[in-house]
This record gives C-alpha cells, sequence and structure tokens, in this order.
C-alpha cells in the first residue's frame, strides 16, 4: 500500500467510527471499496491488516458502537471490507480468532440490530458473505452461523437488489459446498452430498412445493441462476432430483411463475451437461409449449429454437407456436395458410391464439410485436429452422401492414375485427417493418418484390404514416432495395427496382418538405444511404437526376432544424461526391453561386449549432480521402481554410475533426502513418510530391502546426490526444530530414517554447506566429509528447479517482463540518 | 344555419332562434358570400322542365338520382338573410335558457369552430344531451366542454366526421409538404374553401412553416367578398378562442398570427379578383377562394388559368363535396389535384372515448353511424360501439326518448313549509301531510297555504270566491301500520268480550263477536266495524283498534 495512504487511514478510521461525523458522500466509500479490492487480490490481506491496525480497529469499534449511532453506510462500508479481507484463508482464520467474523455475520450481529431495517445493510451483509465464502472455513462459517436460514428469508426482501444478492449468494455457496466434494464422484446422489448443500436443496424442494407463487418463482430463480453458472456433474443429478416437482408445477391452473419457469426451461437446456437428450427436460418444454398462453409460450419458443441441440420434434412444434399468430392472422384475412405441414400441427394451440388475438387491443397489439421481434431476432441466426417459410412470413407482414394502414379487406368476422383492432396501431406497423426489413436476408424468391415494394410505397405515401413509421419504412426501403433477390440473367437492380425509384422519388420530395423535421431527416438519411450504396448505377442516377430530390435537398441545408441540416450537409456531401448534385442555378439562393464548397464553408463559420459543423468537417474530410474534385484543384487552401475555422470552434468534436482532417492530408503527403493496418483500405502508395523540408515549410505556411499545437493543449481530451498523435507522427515522419539544420535560431525556438508554455496553462491568447520548420522541427523533440501521450491515456478523473485523493476527501469533509459546527457556536 | 332563412322566412316559423354571437356573424359572413357569389353571375331564365320525372330519369347520374327535386328552391336574398337573422337571440356558453318553464336548455362549447356549440335540454330530472359537430383537438376555438356533458340520459349524437379515416394532423402535413412542392417547382397553389373554419389554422399552420421551408417571398392571397370581414372577425371574439389565444389579447397581441402575416405583407385579402388583385398579382403564388365546389366564385377563374399546366396545385381541404365530381367539368386537367380534407370533428375512436368519460344511459344517433361505412364494410373499427347499444334514427323520422317523466317538482312557499311537522316513520324518511293550494302557472307548480277558514263571527253568507276554496275541516290524523289480528284478539278477550271467532278471508280477515253481533273487517288499507246501532260499542271497539296503529 503506497505509504501516503497508510498515513491518511488511521484518521480515515477513526472518522468513520465516529457517531458525530457522518460520511455525507458514500460513492467515496464504494470507489475504497474498489480500492482495496484491487490491494487484496494483489497481496496479503493478513500482512495488510497487520501493517495497519486501524481496519481491524475499525470493525471492532463498529461492533462496540451503541445500535443507534451506527451508521447504515459505514456498517455495510465495514460488511462488505470484513468479507474482502476474510476471502484469504489465513486472515479469515486471524480475523476470526477475534470472533469478529461472527460478531459481523452472525446472529448476534447486525442482523438483530434496528439498522438492519435499512436495506444497503442487508445488501452489505449479503455480500460481505459473498466475498467471504471462497474456501472451506468460509462455508463452514456460513453453515454455523445460521446465515443460509437468513439468506432464506431475505429471498423474499422487499429490496429486488437484496433478493436477488440473496439467492446470487446462496447459488454461490450450493456450487462451493460442492465443488470439492462431488468432483471425485460425479454420480453422487444428492442425499450423500454435503450438509449446506442439502438443506439449500431442500429448502429449494419445499419452495417448489409451496401454493404461493413468490415463493415458487425465489426456487426457480436459485435454480434457474445454478443451472446458468455451474456445469459440474452434480448439476445433472440435481435436475434428476427437481424436475418432477418442476413438472408437477404444470398441473396447476393456471401455471404458477410462467417467467420464471421459461427461465428455468431454458437455462437447463442450455447447459452443456444435458447436451446429451434428456427426454424429460424436452417433455417438460413441449408440455410447456402447448399448455401455456400465446403471450407465454413467445419467450420458450424462441429460446428453444435458438438452442444448439434440440430434438427436431420439439423444434417444429416451438416454431409452429412462434408462426401460429402469423398463420392465424392470413387464416383470417383469408390468404394461404402457409406450405402443408408446417403448421397444422399445431392447430389445437391456434383457437388460443385467435382469442388472445381478438381478446383486446392491448392483447392483440402485444402479441403481434412480441412475435415479430422474436422472429426478426430469429431470422439472422445461423441455427434459425429450415426451411424458412419466407413467402408465408413476406405475406403476414404484408397483410399485417395493410390491416393497420386499412387497406385490407377481410370477408371474415375475425378478419373484420381484426381490421378494426390494428387500423392506424403505430406500435404494429412499426414492428412489421422492422421484420420486413431483415426478411431481404436469405430472400431468393424475387417474386414477393412486387408486393413489398407496392406496400412500402403506400406506407410512404399515406398521408397518416407517422415519422417513426416513415423511418421505418425508409430503412425497409433500402433492405429491399440493396439486398433484394433479381432473377437470373437480370441486371444489379432487378426488374422492378426502376419503376420503382421512378415511383418513390416523388414521395421522397414530399418528405423532404414536411412540416415534420423527423421527417425531413429521415428522407435526407435514406437519400445519403441510397445514394452511397447506387451512386453508380445509371439507372438510379438518372431517375435522381430527373428529380428535384438534389435540388431539395440543397435547400434544407438552410433548414431552421439542426438535426436537419447537419442530415442534408451529409447528404449534399454523398451526392456531390458522387457527381449528383443539383445544378447550381437554383433561384433565390444566391450562395448558390459559390458552390456546395461556399456553402458548406458559410454553416461551418456561422451555423449556431454543433451538428451542422460537425457534418461538414466530416463531409470535408471524406472529400479529402476521396480526392472529391473540389478539393483536389487546390488541396492546401481548402485544407488552410478548413482549419482556420475550425481551429477556434467552440465544439470539440469540430476540433477533434479537424485533426483528422489534417491526419488524411498529412498521410497524402507524407505518406500513411500505419501502412500496416489489416483494416486500412489499400491505397495507391503516396509518394510526397515535393522534399520534406518543403513539405514542412508548406505545413507551416498552412498553419497546420499552429493548429496542432493549439489542440494538443485543448482543455477536451480527446482533442489532445489526437493532436499529439499527429505531432509524434509528425515528428517520426521528419526525424531522418537532413536538409534541415538540428535548430533554428535558438532564440526562435525559446520564444515558441515560451509561447508554448503559456498555452498548456491556458493562456493561449498569443499567436505563435509565422514558424519557420527547422524551428517547429526544434520545439518537437524537446517536447516529451510520449509522456505526454500516456498522461493523456489515462481517465481525465484519475486523479480524483486515487485512493489518496478519496481518503483525503473523506477527511477534508469532516474537517469543514467540525468548523461549521463552530461556527454556530 | 346556412338553411336558416329557408326555414324562417318560409315557412311560417314564429319562433325565436338561439346561436352565439359568432355563429351569427360568421353565419352572416358565410352567406353574404353565397348571396354574392350567385348574384354576381345573374340568370337570365332557370331551367326546370328537367324535374319532370320522365326527363329526369333521362339525365345522367348524379341529376337522376336526385329526390324531390321539386321542392329545390333558388338562393336565398340579402334581405332574407337579414330577417332571418334579426329572429335569432344570442345566448353565451353556460347560461340557461327557460323554455315555457318545462324545459332549460344550455349552449356549450363544442370545440369544433368559433362559437360552434352543443346543447343541453334538460328538466328538473332528466337531461338530454345533443352533440353535434365537435372536436377534441387543439385547434383555435374554446375547447370542448364535456364535463357538462355527463350524466344525461340521453345522449344524441350527430355531426361526426365525414372522412374518418383521414387524420387532421396528416391531412396537415400533406397540405404544407405538396404546397412547398409545387411552389420550389415553380408552379401555383389553389386552395378552394370557405371564408372561415380551417382557414384560419391552415394560415397559422403556415405561418409556423413558411419560413422554414423557404416561402417567405410567396405571396398567399385569400379572396372572398368578405375575406377582411372574416380574418378581422376571428381577432375580436377572444372569448370564444381557446386558452392560448386568449391570453395573447391581454398581452396584447392578436390571437390570430395571420395578422403578422397581413402586415408584413405575406398574405393578402382581395374582395374579388377585379379591381386592386389585377395590380397585385404576382406568380408563383397560393390562393385561398371559394366556393369549395368549384361551381361558382372566384376559383372558377383560377381553375380555368391555372389547369393546364401540371406545374399548378389544386389542394382540396374542405370535406364537403366530393373532389372528383368538383372536378369533373374541368376535365382533362393537367394541373395536380391533392385531396387532403382536414375534418376536426369526432372521430369513432374519439367518441368511444367521450362516451366512456360521459356515460350516458342511451345513445341517439343516426342510422349511418351504426355500421361500417358501405365502401369499408370489413372496417368494424368505423361505427360507434356502446353498451347498451345506440338507439339510431332516419332522416325525418320522428323518435321517442327512451325515458318516461315519472317526476315533477313543485315548490313549497316558506311560510307553508314552516308549518309542516315531519314525523320520522322509518330512519330517514319522515312524512307531514299537507293541506295546501297547488298553484301553477307556466308549468311551475308551487303549493300554498290554503286561505284562513271564512269567518264565522261575520254571520254573514259566505263570500263566492270561497267555494273555490276546498273545505278546510279538522285534521284528524292520519293512521298507518297494520293490525296483528292475533294480538287484536287477545286484547279484545282481555277486555271483556268473548265468543271471538276468526275468518280469513281474501282480503285479510274478519273478526267476529258473535255475542254482542258485530263484525270487524281487518283488510289491507282499511278497517271496518259493523255493529248494530251501538255507538258505545263502536268506539270502544275503535278505540282497541287504534292502539295498534301509529297516527300523525
Amino acid at each position: 500500500m503506497d505509504p501516503e495512504c497508510s498515513r491518511l487511514l488511521p484518521a480515515f478510521c477513526s472518522v468513520l467510527v465516529d457517531p458525530r461525523q457522518a460520511v455525507a458522500d458514500d460513492t467515496c466509500l464504494e470507489k475504497l471499496l474498489d480500492w482495496f479490492k484491487t490491494v487484496t487480490e494483489a497481496g496479503s490481506s493478513l500482512l495488510l491488516l497487520q501493517e495497519n491496525p486501524c481496519l481491524v480497529d475499525l470493525l471492532s469499534h463498529v461492533l462496540d458502537l451503541k445500535p443507534q449511532d451506527v451508521s447504515p453506510r459505514v456498517l455495510s462500508f465495514s460488511l462488505r471490507l470484513a468479507g474482502m479481507f476474510a476471502a484469504q484463508e489465513d486472515c479469515f482464520e486471524y480475523l476470526q480468532q477475534g470472533q469478529l467474523l461472527l460478531g459481523l455475520f452472525g446472529e448476534a450481529g447486525p442482523l438483530s440490530w434496528a439498522v438492519w431495517s435499512v436495506p444497503t445493510v442487508r445488501s452489505g451483509w449479503i455480500q460481505g458473505l459473498k466475498s467471504l465464502a471462497q474456501h472451506p472455513g468460509g462455508l463452514h462459517f456460513l453453515g454455523d452461523s445460521g446465515a443460509v436460514d437468513a439468506l432464506f428469508s431475505l429471498q423474499g426482501d422487499s429490496s429486488l437488489f437484496v433478493a436477488s444478492a440473496a439467492s446470487q449468494l446462496l447459488v454461490h455457496v450450493l456450487a462451493l459446498s460442492m465443488q470439492d466434494k462431488a468432483e471425485g464422484s460425479p454420480s453422487l446422489k444428492g442425499s450423500a452430498w454435503p450438509a449446506c448443500a442439502q438443506k439449500i436443496v431442500a429448502h429449494v424442494e419445499a419452495s417448489l412445493c409451496s401454493t404461493t407463487a413468490l415463493q415458487i418463482t425465489q426456487a426457480l430463480n436459485v435454480l434457474t441462476t445454478t443451472f446458468g453458472r455451474c456445469h459440474s456433474p452434480w448439476t445433472e443429478v440435481l435436475w434428476g432430483q427437481l424436475s418432477p416437482l418442476v413438472a408437477h408445477l404444470l398441473d396447476s391452473e393456471p401455471v404458477p411463475a410462467t417467467h420464471s419457469l421459461v427461465d428455468l426451461l431454458l437455462s437447463v437446456a442450455r447447459s452443456p451437461v444435458f447436451a446429451s437428450a434428456d427426454c424429460t427436460l424436452w417433455e417438460t418444454i413441449a408440455r410447456m409449449l402447448s399448455c401455456l398462453s400465446p403471450m407465454q409460450t413467445g419467450p420458450l419458443a424462441l429460446g428453444t429454437l435458438k438452442l444448439q441441440h434440440c430434438p427436431q420434434a420439439l423444434r417444429s412444434q416451438a416454431f409452429g407456436v412462434l408462426l401460429q399468430p402469423l398463420a392465424c392472422i392470413l387464416r383470417a384475412t383469408a390468404q394461404a395458410p402457409g406450405p402443408p405441414g408446417l403448421l397444422d400441427e399445431t392447430t389445437q394451440g391456434c383457437s388460443m391464439t385467435v382469442d388472445t388475438l381478438l381478446s383486446s387491443k392491448s392483447a392483440c397489439v402485444g402479441l403481434l410485436c412480441q412475435t415479430l421481434a422474436h422472429l426478426e431476432e430469429l431470422q439472422p441466426l445461423p441455427q434459425h429452422p429450415l426451411p424458412w417459410p419466407q413467402t408465408l412470413l413476406v405475406e403476414a407482414v404484408v397483410i399485417i401492414l395493410r390491416l393497420c394502414d386499412g387497406s385490407a379487406a377481410p370477408s371474415s368476422s375475425e378478419g373484420c375485427r381484426l381490421c378494426g383492432t390494428l387500423a392506424g396501431c403505430i406500435r404494429v406497423q412499426r414492428a412489421a417493418l422492422g421484420f420486413l426489413g431483415t426478411l431481404t436476408l436469405g430472400t431468393s424468391s424475387w417474386e414477393l418484390v412486387p408486393q413489398v415494394f407496392a406496400i412500402l410505397l403506400e406506407t410512404l405515401k399515406s398521408p397518416a404514416s407517422s415519422p417513426t413509421v416513415l423511418k421505418k419504412a425508409f430503412q425497409a426501403v433500402l433492405h429491399w432495395l440493396l439486398d433484394s433477390p433479381t432473377p437470373p440473367g437480370c441486371s444489379d437492380l432487378g426488374p422492378h427496382t426502376p419503376l420503382f425509384l421512378r415511383e418513390l422519388f416523388p414521395v421522397l420530395q414530399k418528405h423532404l418538405c414536411s412540416p415534420c423535421w423527423e421527417v425531413r431527416d429521415s428522407a435526407l438519411e435514406f437519400l445519403t444511404h441510397l445514394s452511397m450504396c447506387w451512386g453508380g448505377e445509371a439507372n438510379f442516377r438518372e431517375v435522381l437526376l430527373a428529380s428535384d430530390v438534389p435540388k431539395l435537398a440543397w435547400q434544407l441545408l438552410r433548414d431552421p432544424e439542426s438535426y436537419v441540416r447537419a442530415s442534408a450537409v451529409t447528404a449534399m456531401g454523398q451526392l456531390s461526391s458522387q457527381g449528383l448534385q443539383a445544378a447550381s442555378d437554383s433561384p433565390g439562393h444566391p450562395e448558390v453561386q459559390q458552390g456546395l464548397v461556399g456553402e458548406l464553408l458559410h454553416i461551418l463559420s456561422v451555423d449556431s449549432e454543433g451538428f451542422p459543423r460537425r457534418a461538414v468537417t466530416r463531409v470535408f474530410t471524406e472529400w479529402l480521402r476521396n480526392s472529391h474534385a473540389d478539393v483536389v484543384q487546390d488541396t492546401e487552401w481548402f485544407v488552410a481554410t478548413v482549419l482556420q475555422m475550425v481551429s477556434r470552434d467552440l465544439d470539440w468534436e469540430v476540433r477533434a475533426q479537424g485533426l483528422e482532417l489534417v491526419q488524411v492530408f498529412l498521410a497524402q503527403t507524407l505518406g500513411q502513418p500505419n501502412p500496416s493496418c489489416p483494416y486500412a483500405v489499400a491505397l495507391p502508395k503516396v509518394t510526397p510530391p515535393s522534399p520534406l523540408p518543403e513539405v514542412l515549410r508548406t505545413l507551416c505556411q498552412m498553419q497546420i502546426f499552429d493548429f496542432a499545437f493549439r489542440a494538443l493543449f485543448d482543455c477536451d481530451r480527446p482533442v489532445a490526444q489526437k493532436a499529439c498523435d499527429l505531432l509524434l507522427f509528425l515528428r517520426n515522419k521528419s526525424a531522418p530530414c537532413s536538409g534541415l539544420q538540428e535548430a533554428g535560431d535558438s532564440s526562435d525556438v525559446a520564444s515558441v517554447e515560451a509561447t508554448l508554455e503559456r498555452w498548456q496553462v491556458g493562456e493561449q491568447g498569443q499567436p505563435l506566429g509565422s514558424l519557420e520548420p527547422e524551428v517547429v522541427l526544434a520545439a518537437l523533440r524537446s517536447m516529451d509528447l510520449e509522456g505526454l501521450q500516456s498522461r493523456l491515456a489515462e481517465s481525465s478523473d484519475h486523479v480524483e479517482k486515487s485512493p489518496q485523493s478519496l481518503l483525503q476527501d473523506v477527511l477534508a469533509t469532516v474537517a469543514l463540518l467540525e468548523e461549521n459546527v463552530a461556527d454556530c457556536y | 344555419m346556412m338553411a336558416l332563412p329557408y326555414i324562417t322566412e318560409h315557412t311560417g316559423f314564429t319562433g325565436t332562434v338561439y346561436a352565439t354571437e359568432p355563429t351569427v356573424q360568421i353565419g352572416r359572413l358565410l352567406m353574404e358570400e353565397l348571396v354574392n357569389f350567385i348574384e354576381r353571375v345573374p340568370k337570365a331564365q332557370s331551367a326546370s322542365l328537367w324535374k319532370n320525372k320522365d326527363i329526369q330519369r333521362l339525365l345522367p347520374s348524379p341529376l337522376k338520382d336526385a329526390v324531390e327535386v321539386s321542392t329545390w328552391r333558388r338562393c336565398y336574398t340579402m334581405q332574407e338573410v337579414n330577417s332571418a337573422l334579426s329572429k335569432i337571440q344570442l345566448v353565451g356558453y353556460s347560461q340557461k335558457i327557460e323554455l315555457f318553464g318545462v324545459v332549460q336548455v344550455t349552449p356549450l362549447s363544442s370545440g369544433y369552430a368559433l362559437g360552434s356549440s352543443n346543447w343541453i335540454i334538460q328538466s328538473h330530472y332528466e337531461k338530454v344531451s345533443y352533440v353535434s359537430g365537435s372536436s377534441l383537438l387543439t385547434t383555435h376555438p374554446q375547447p370542448m366542454d364535456q364535463a357538462s356533458l355527463k350524466n344525461s340520459d340521453v345522449l344524441v349524437l350527430t355531426g361526426l366526421t365525414q372522412i374518418p379515416t383521414a387524420n387532421p394532423d396528416g391531412m396537415v402535413g400533406e397540405f404544407c409538404s405538396n404546397l412547398a412542392l409545387t411552389i420550389r417547382n415553380g408552379g401555383n397553389v389553389l386552395v378552394p374553401c370557405y371564408p372561415s373554419g380551417v382557414i384560419y389554422d391552415l394560415l397559422e399552420c403556415l405561418y409556423q412553416y413558411i419560413d422554414s421551408a423557404g416561402l417567405s417571398s410567396v405571396p398567399f392571397y385569400f379572396i372572398s367578398p368578405v375575406a377582411n370581414s372574416s380574418l378581422e372577425f376571428s381577432q375580436i371574439f377572444a372569448e370564444w378562442l381557446c386558452h392560448n389565444k386568449q391570453s395573447k389579447v391581454y398581452l396584447p397581441e392578436p390571437p390570430f398570427p395571420h395578422a403578422e402575416l397581413i402586415q408584413t405583407n405575406k398574405l393578402k385579402h382581395y374582395p374579388s379578383i377585379h379591381g386592386d388583385f389585377s395590380n397585385d398579382f404576382r406568380q408563383p403564388c397560393v390562393v385561398f377562394t371559394g366556393h369549395p365546389s368549384l361551381r361558382f366564385g372566384d376559383v372558377v377563374h383560377f381553375m380555368e388559368l391555372w389547369g393546364k399546366s401540371s406545374l399548378n396545385t389544386v389542394i382540396f381541404t374542405e370535406p364537403d363535396f366530393s373532389y372528383l365530381e368538383a372536378l369533373a367539368p374541368y376535365q382533362p386537367l393537367a394541373m395536380k389535384c391533392i385531396y387532403c380534407p382536414i375534418d376536426t370533428r369526432l372521430n369513432f375512436i374519439q367518441v368511444s372515448k367521450l362516451l366512456k368519460e360521459v356515460q350516458p344511459l342511451h345513445v341517439v344517433c343516426p342510422e349511418q353511424y351504426t355500421q361500417p361505412p358501405p365502401a369499408q364494410s370489413h372496417r368494424m373499427d368505423l361505427m360507434i360501439d356502446c353498451q347498451p347499444p345506440p338507439m339510431s334514427y332516419r332522416r325525418a323520422e320522428v323518435l321517442a326518448l327512451p325515458f318516461k317523466r315519472r317526476y315533477e317538482k313543485i315548490e313549497i312557499m316558506p311560510e307553508l313549509a314552516d308549518s309542516l311537522v315531519p314525523m320520522e316513520i322509518k330512519p330517514g324518511i319522515s312524512l307531514a301531510t299537507v293541506s295546501a293550494v297547488l298553484h301553477t302557472k307556466d308549468n311551475k307548480h308551487v303549493l300554498q297555504p290554503p286561505p284562513r277558514p271564512a269567518q264565522p263571527a261575520s254571520g254573514k253568507k259566505r263570500k263566492r270566491m270561497s267555494d273555490d276554496v276546498p273545505d278546510c275541516k279538522v285534521l284528524k290524523p292520519l293512521l298507518s301500520g297494520s293490525i296483528p289480528v292475533e294480538q287484536f284478539v287477545q286484547s279484545l278477550e282481555k277486555h271483556g268480550f268473548s265468543d271471538i271467532k276468526v275468518e280469513d278471508t281474501a282480503k285479510g280477515h274478519i273478526v267476529l263477536l258473535q255475542e254482542a253481533e258485530t263484525l270487524i273487517q281487518i283488510e289491507e288499507d282499511s278497517t271496518h266495524i259493523i255493529c248494530d246501532n251501538d255507538e258505545m260499542l263502536r268506539v270502544r271497539l275503535r278505540d282497541l283498534v287504534l292502539k295498534f296503529l301509529q297516527k300523525f
């Protein structure tokens, strides 16, 4: 331990046990516990206690205090601290000698005090015990002290945190007690298990037979955690012993604690111990799938289908359950119910599903949203069921969307009821569009594409579609445009796409003029993505350029909403990169005459919001990276102009992005900083067009060093870090530069260094002035950039978080309180 | 409102019409515009031969399907309008109007337009609410008063939205988007509309939108013979506006932002396309003008002027007319047509919420609301769904509302009330006998103290007047209770009667005192003692009977 901390500890401990001095801030105590944890993990706790006897004194003082004087925070801290020390066996014994542990964790300790009613204390007690229970001695202590019984009752604690921690500790104790005993003999019967384990199992058994749902839930939660964490052979014995009780729960009407039951069965099924087929488990799951309500079976069916090993029959049943609501929708709306055989087996559950769908709006919406979300989750997984009924799913989703927008015309009475329930339901619309988007994955039947395009267009056209629905619809359109299958022998766009695009662009134009900014924003984002992927496609270019979309996007650079301006900047940047921007003769905007660069520079210099300015710097960086025509005309002027604006920006992200721009520029002029990066796009190797001294001189003229040095002392750490990396790169690149003298005029260097020192302390008013490359190099070499880099790599609160500072804080607070007390008199 | 002159001027109507002030003023403007549009283009003759049924059935639809064409009338004149309006008595929200003492009528804000009202018609024990065009949306008028509709026996529900599937917010968005899109492409926008109502909200939306959409340099023209009055009237009806707009008046600021649009020359209004308008007219522009049917008014000129160019757009916002029928005479038409009907009246979801909130015992509504629209028969959500099911009616059907008048309220004069001595016969129930004169006038009933008996001392002949007054004898106490036969018999025996025989009859019992040859007939509401001229015996027996009864 740091000697300074050791010195502060006694005072700190005495403050904690002084009833007159309350520790106001318990986050300090939490941080100190973290620190103690690292200290105890790194070395001997016993040694620590021997070197700092004040810590043991603290624990015994806490016990000696009058019950009314004990602060719950301090007590909880002490309990957790004691547990941490006792995690090491020798230290545990040392503390046991003084009966300290029994005092703290035994029945006569805080358990019986009034302060036990405070949840923090109960939580500290459990956590302390959990730390302590790491060795056989600890385990015996738990058994002897009556703590296990206390844990049983804490499972039903009013504080959810305490209840959950109690359950977890029971699992921990069970696992620990079985760890040594059962290792040698995997088939050890339950009756031969250690007493502590038997006690816990007996309690679980009793709870499973209870008539109160709460107790059953507690038992199921303990078992779920056990099977989730412990994968030793004894868990198989445990399941063999308890599975009849669990199966028996299914005989009750209604089945109690269904959520916890589902979790348990899935946890058991996931355990590698049960990789070999366990018939009873699969039978129980199959029974559950057939007897629970559709809302309850959904998560079980999904979990079953995600399992790596599972009987095929059960998988089919689970998939049938998951598809049931969609099949019911298809039947009710007189659509084909899907491939034969897929849904026939589960007709029994069908009436229950239909009942749920028709019972109330909330039940119908809840079930459909859950089903769609489950299928969306299942679709991309490698273990998703095969054959995947793509056509059925697409048709079901399309009909759901039609029910939502009121365009479906079912003839059955159930269909009409569904129509009334789902009409205008935004939640279902969103879920259906989300799922429809993912349905492009693995789609092979391109015949589905027209009906999907039709419903997406209708959704986009409908004035009733809310902004969030429109956003989802745009995303789905993007998926279907980019990933939809094309018939063999067709061009990249597929046969339906050009027609669809021609209908899509008028709708996009309308949304770009929407009075709702969210809609304008989504439309611009959609445009950006679309042109990013398809900017090179002749068909797409033709339709886009024939529309007013580029012109409208340009006009949105002046939108009153900053998010929209930012999206417009990104969209225009993208369009311009692809040569798709509007002709610059738009009336009413004199700025347009200056071209897009001028417009974006205008935004960068005058926009009052950060988002558009950030977007501009990102676009400029991309342009520079991709050698945009407007940039390559005069790259140096471009970079210098941007930096001039960025350097004074109040938004740190803009400044950081400015450094990114410089980085790209330097990579192009001096070569890649890290050519071995496996993810880097292989760019043609740049050979500096001119000798290094001249490059450096140009950099000086462009005031890149001025910018980088300023950023180095930026008050925002990411900016400083980036600047530091940049300067290191520059220093390394210029190291072999033999054309320059080792140092220029030493007085110039001294003056630069003096200015930089002032900048470092926050006085950045004075400019660096015009710099000579020699002076810059000398200044760079004299700086400890590596040291700065490692300092910046530490989190900004590393000083405040140091244990020394924490201890001082606690002491200072108390001192301040004392002063205040004195003032009162 | 628009049909009022036909009722007051052509049917012999002699009653009073009640309406709120904005209804009268705005109604006058709407009628004035209509009359102006019609009178502007006088017809030399009017065709009536087609009304002959044999000819009518040969005409194309919809003319051949029109009903009762013989009763169709010409448009009224301004004199008739003024005469009709002169019969209106102004009322304010929550004002109670007594109608012949039978019922009390109260207008309540319906939230749909300036001064629009729902009505409560109530007696002392019955309440009927009449809900006409109402809106729960936050627009310019005072919000709908729902609380006062509670505890209704019957709620008559009319005037729901004509386009239940069109959400007004979505439609306003659609309106703005299409307007901006047309203007940005260099086209003009024509909005056929009424001179009052939704136009105030549209102008407010545009006020917020035009700057953001880059439309600040585009002129908005509002052309109507009553444009000026409509824009100005809307600003002075502060007490009829929603809270936000009311509070602006105290700042003081005009409640509607169209004042600022006018001030900054962004919105210009003209009585017609002639005169100043033709000098100021600049394109591209947005024109609001009537009539929304496109059959008369200045809108006709703009349809002809702009119809040939696909750059221009006509946007229909009024739900009263089919836009396809309105456009029929102008076909073929190159200009774009957008239909975004903005109807802020209650939709079925809102009705369902309203009924849950107000909980009337019965709902009465037009037949159309009890089934889905014919074109969307599967939309079960587009009908009124309530318990008990609504009672429906058809055009011109006379309905008996499902309640009976069971009680009448009668007032008791204070001096009479003072003389009453209530007696508690059961916990919480007291009775008192009243002798009084019931005075009924204007359907109000009052109990007055009876006149004092005539002074016998005068010795004169009774006055004629007192013939009308009922005799006021000394009142005997009223009796109540029942006579337990067994106990009564025991009591008789105790008082020396013997040889008593009891017979059960259909209505009660007969107690026979054979020795005394006397018969006591005890029934539910009467007891008779029948004895042979032995008054002493009768009185003895009477007193024995009375012991079992309560007097008050």
